[in-house]
């Protein structure tokens, strides 16, 4: 039971830390919890749809199903990750303030909402069909079955744990620095997961530049360890990265940068509106 | 040629690039060393493989049970979900020489085997 409440728990946590960041980072906004949920709840769906045909995604791509598959949701979450955060950039003030129609604001509040709705399941789905692979790989072994399953649904309940502690963390922070604080926490969430979608490239033989290990601080902190889970989660950590994974880092933060600076709006004089 | 042109030859040389990409990553899994791995009733067969140092390594597993397994290595940073009775292709970067052990996490402490690379 002990071996199972572990193994849920060390693929949920990722999934908790995500949430977590992305409910503080909604909290101001309406309707923001039937987004989330829908989120969490897609993701838990297409979860079930990736372990029933594992097999066949697995085969796909000479057998490079799973990691072109992983590669290619790490890199929609990326894209919706980065659009918030320059979407924040445009219109964050004029949300809070007094310029734009109440209804306007919600329309456009829930366009940024469908982008981390689609982060939110992504992470719900990577993490999530693993969970049920396992889990329906012990319920049908039939040995001590139960036991099992308690200890899985108790790993779930701990990732929820995890979930609502971020998110409570995140909270105490002063609404007047909160922005900025998500703003670097999600684009260095955005950074991790684009040099994780080029760790799956790789894994694949797709992309096969620049693959020299740059450094090895295994014996410093191990990705394997919890705390260095959660670092991989939260700003990409990995004791071994390639030069392409550290390439891809900068690149994301760097056009995340730009793209802020380019669309960014309340420092410069009003710009005409656009759409 | 104009800008216009420009552009529409664009998606071709996005093309050569990837093409080329590819190729490169063909000739790179065919100088790889391949080792068959089986795994039944909880146990890797053979438990421990070897391979020579610094040449990829690309495994390929058989899930002969009847429950899905995932395989995974911290070390050697693999892991990969293989369907019951199915079986999957594990490409491995060239390493150092070591013992780099694997297991299934589903099972983590008794499925367990060793990568030797010499």
């Amino acid at each position: 039971m002990i071996a199972a409440l572990i193994i849920v728990f060390r693929e949920v946590f990722e999934a908790g830390l995500i949430v977590g960041i992305v409910l503080a980072v909604t909290r101001t906004v309406p309707h923001r919890n039937a987004w989330i949920g829908g989120g969490v709840l897609a993701g838990v769906l297409a979860a079930c749809a990736v372990a029933v045909f594992a097999g066949a995604l697995s085969n796909l791509f000479a057998g490079m199903g799973q990691e072109l598959f992983n590669a290619l949701i790490l890199i929609i979450a990326v894209v919706m990750l980065t659009w918030h955060n320059v979407w924040m950039a445009r219109h964050g003030s004029e949300l809070a303030g007094e310029l734009r129609a109440a209804g306007q604001a919600v329309v456009d509040g829930s366009k940024s909402l469908l982008a981390l709705a689609v982060v939110v399941g992504v992470a719900v789905l990577r993490e999530g069909s693993e969970v049920v692979l396992f889990l329906y790989g012990v319920l049908a072994g039939g040995d001590t079955a139960w036991g099992v399953a308690l200890g899985g649904f108790a790993g779930l309940a701990l990732g929820a744990a995890v979930c609502l502690l971020t998110y409570w963390g995140l909270v105490k922070i002063p609404t007047r620095t909160l922005f900025a604080t998500t703003t670097v926490l999600i684009a260095l969430l955005a950074a991790g997961m684009a040099a994780q979608a080029a760790a799956f490239l790789e894994k694949a033989n797709w992309l096969t530049m620049m693959d020299n290990v740059v450094w090895d601080s295994g014996w410093l902190l191990s990705d394997g360890s919890l705390l260095g889970k959660a670092l991989h989660t939260l700003i990409g950590y990995t004791d071994q990265p390639t030069a392409m994974q550290l390439t891809v880092y900068l690149a994301i933060l760097l056009v995340t940068f730009v793209l802020m600076r380019l669309f960014g709006g309340p420092v410069k004089a009003p710009q005409p509106a656009r759409g | 040629m104009s800008p216009s042109q420009m552009l529409s030859k664009a998606p071709l040389v996005a093309a050569a690039v990837l093409a080329s990409i590819a190729i490169a990553g063909a000739a790179k899994a065919q100088s790889a060393t391949e080792i068959q791995l089986s795994y039944k009733d909880r146990k890797f067969d053979p438990a421990e493989i070897s391979a020579p140092a610094n040449t990829p390594i690309v495994i390929k597993l058989k899930n002969l049970d009847a429950k899905p397994m995932e395989f995974e290595s911290k070390t050697l940073k693999v892991e990969k979900v293989v369907a019951a009775g199915g079986d999957a292709t594990i490409n491995v970067r060239a390493q150092k020489p070591g013992r780099y052990e694997f297991f299934d996490e589903y099972n983590e402490k008794v499925a367990r085997g060793a990568l030797m690379v010499k």
